[in-house]
């Protein structure tokens, strides 16, 4: 595969500089922008592969670049990378589409990794967001409370789904829980967009209500 | 005591300001001047270390000198009546009450922050008085007529000294006469003050803000720029500063606010993750699924835990440590990772395999089970688990 074309949306130049840098020629860079709008005409105009993308812009969040772009351009993956860890943001930037969430303390060499794997469609996990992901569907349905579920498929993970999300938080990398579990890669990939799937697509009320009242915390 | 005055005043005259201050207070007692002599004393002499008195800043605020005069009519109107019906202790009270209330609105305008927390308990009975709307001109000159008819008439019932008439009744329209025609603009002029506070309110939420913002992110800024020929501190304290603005923006707690009590486990978790970041110059990356209360149990689970990051930090070399903990409904688990050198179990020197027989035995003791995974070149981890109480 050829290098991924990436695209970088931060309000911080500085910031930008040093993902650009830090990317080096790994990948190759086709355009930079600093809001939602100036992004959402040049990511039509350029086609990347990936868009590294700030959850906070001035703008509006960073899901409204995701949502402008989205139905035109299905083939542009987007990549949520952000200082926040208030879950509020993170699972909103990933229901309206982005394939995954890294923090912007990821290093340079892991940051490449993570482009090149959300560029081949794979969905990419940090620590922080498999906990996340694990805690918003931790509460079984059917406790006191819990509204019935209309598609158990989508609003329950599977045993080996958190046995990888549980590894996924304790740092191990894909190949280490791929040797951990006695799976291959491919397989620990399938299931990591599995559980993507049922972030982006579950209606399970738990999920956005969980996300605000961690906020409130 | 209250506003320096006394003090001040006995440096000048060079007496015992304990002296000086039991005069103002007999003076107050028996006259009531000793009250309006203090305030407007507070007004013009300058405080320590200030070079203009309060009284000059307030000849420049005409909305406060404004406020202040709409309190003569109430005095003359006190004084009147106070003379009319022969008591004299209310009339001769009312002058320096008045003279004292028109000082503390002029000080409340333009007294400084500190001094300001003073003054507050005095003017609070003034702007308790309400709320009202302004009226027109025409509402202006027909409360007036009114007034004067009324202030008019209860001049003559009372000067007629007509023996079926009551002077009572008399007061009485006066009274009446002198609302309809100041009403309004005493209740304006609490209001006024009610928008003063408001305002003021405001502002020093700003200050607190700026001095929040002041106290943390640029003392840190500044020492970053003083150490950034040491680029391990220099990350040290960036991600010290990124902790504490996250707790504050995301979690509501007050930098450098008290900590010392942890009552749920994450908050434990998150002090790990804080002091081992600190002390050591790696990045801990923590994780909590779920929550619960700490109890004896896993108070020792959290403090293995936090033995087993800080020796991570130290000896495996690793940029960064894993701290992930979940808590299920039997059982709370907490797993310590690091990239680092790892090490051989059989054959590690015994300061090292002390430690770990440490957290390994502090776990045990207290009913939970503890795994060490580790070779040399491929990292450690350590794996820590606790049964829930029943409750």
């Amino acid at each position: 595969m050829s290098r991924p074309r990436v695209f970088l949306v931060d309000d911080h130049g500085l910031f930008r500089a040093g993902v650009r840098a830090e990317l080096g020629d790994a990948v190759e860079v086709v355009g930079e922008a600093d809001d939602v709008e100036p992004a959402v005409e040049l990511i039509s105009e350029r086609q990347p592969d990936v868009v590294l993308l700030d959850v906070h812009l001035p703008g509006g969040g960073g899901q409204r670049v995701v949502e402008a772009v989205r139905e035109a351009h299905p083939h542009v993956r987007f990549l949520a990378l952000s200082v926040s860890d208030a879950p509020e943001d993170v699972i909103t930037v990933i229901r309206a589409g982005a394939r995954g969430y890294v923090t912007k303390t990821i290093s340079g060499p892991e940051l490449v990794d993570a482009v090149i794997r959300v560029a081949a469609g794979d969905a990419v996990f940090s620590p922080r967001l498999a906990g996340f992901v694990l805690d918003a569907f931790a509460a079984e349905p059917g406790l006191v409370g819990a509204p019935p579920s209309f598609d158990p498929e989508l609003d329950q993970l599977t045993q080996r789904e958190r046995e990888v999300l549980r590894l996924i938080a304790r740092g191990y990398a894909y190949k280490e829980v791929a040797s951990e579990l006695s799976i291959s890669v491919k397989t620990v990939e399938s299931h990591v967009s599995a559980v993507l799937r049922k972030l982006q697509l579950s209606s399970r009320h738990q999920l956005t209500r969980w996300a605000s009242e961690r906020r409130l915390l | 005591m209250l506003g320096g005055v006394a003090g001040g005043v006995a440096r000048w005259m060079g007496m015992d300001p304990t002296l000086v201050r039991l005069g103002f207070v007999l003076a107050a007692i028996f006259s009531g001047f000793g009250i309006a002599v203090y305030i407007v004393m507070w007004l013009i002499l300058p405080a320590d270390g200030d070079t203009e008195s309060i009284a000059s800043r307030a000849v420049h605020d005409w909305r406060g000198i404004v406020l202040a005069l709409s309190l003569v009519p109430l005095v003359v109107l006190t004084v009147a009546l106070g003379t009319a019906l022969g008591i004299g202790w209310v009339s001769g009270l009312a002058v320096p009450v008045g003279i004292g209330a028109g000082g503390a609105i002029l000080l409340w305008r333009n007294v400084g922050s500190d001094e300001r927390r003073l003054v507050a308990p005095l003017v609070r009975p003034l702007d308790r008085l309400g709320l009202t709307g302004r009226g027109s001109w025409r509402t202006l000159v027909v409360r007036a007529l009114i007034g004067m008819v009324l202030v008019g008439g209860g001049a003559y019932l009372l000067s007629s000294n007509h023996a079926t008439l009551r002077p009572l009744e008399g007061v009485g329209l006066v009274v009446a006469g002198a609302v309809v025609v100041f009403g309004p603009w005493w209740l304006r002029v609490a209001r006024d003050l009610v928008d003063e506070r408001q305002g003021r309110a405001l502002a020093e939420e700003r200050a607190d803000m700026a001095a929040r913002l002041h106290d943390s992110v640029l003392q840190t800024l500044a020492l970053i720029q003083r150490r950034s020929d040491q680029p391990g501190q220099v990350v040290k304290l960036a991600r010290a500063q990124e902790r504490e603005l996250r707790s504050w923006l995301f979690d509501g707690r007050a930098p450098g606010g008290a900590e010392d009590d942890d009552v749920m486990l994450s908050q434990a978790v998150h002090r790990i993750e804080r002091e081992v970041e600190d002390l050591h110059e790696v990045a801990v990356e923590a994780v909590v699924v779920g929550d619960c209360g700490l109890d004896d149990e896993l108070r020792s689970l959290v403090a293995a835990g936090r033995e087993a990051t800080v020796n991570a930090a130290k000896w495996s070399g690793a940029p960064v440590v894993s701290l992930f903990v979940e808590v299920e409904p039997d059982e709370v688990s907490m797993f310590v990772r690091d990239k680092g050198a790892g090490f051989d179990l059989e054959n590690v020197g015994s300061d090292r395999r002390g430690v770990a027989q440490s957290i390994l035995a502090r776990v045990e003791r207290h009913g939970g089970k503890a795994e060490v995974r580790t070779a040399p070149g491929e990292g450690t981890e350590v794996g820590l688990h606790m049964p829930r109480r029943k409750r």
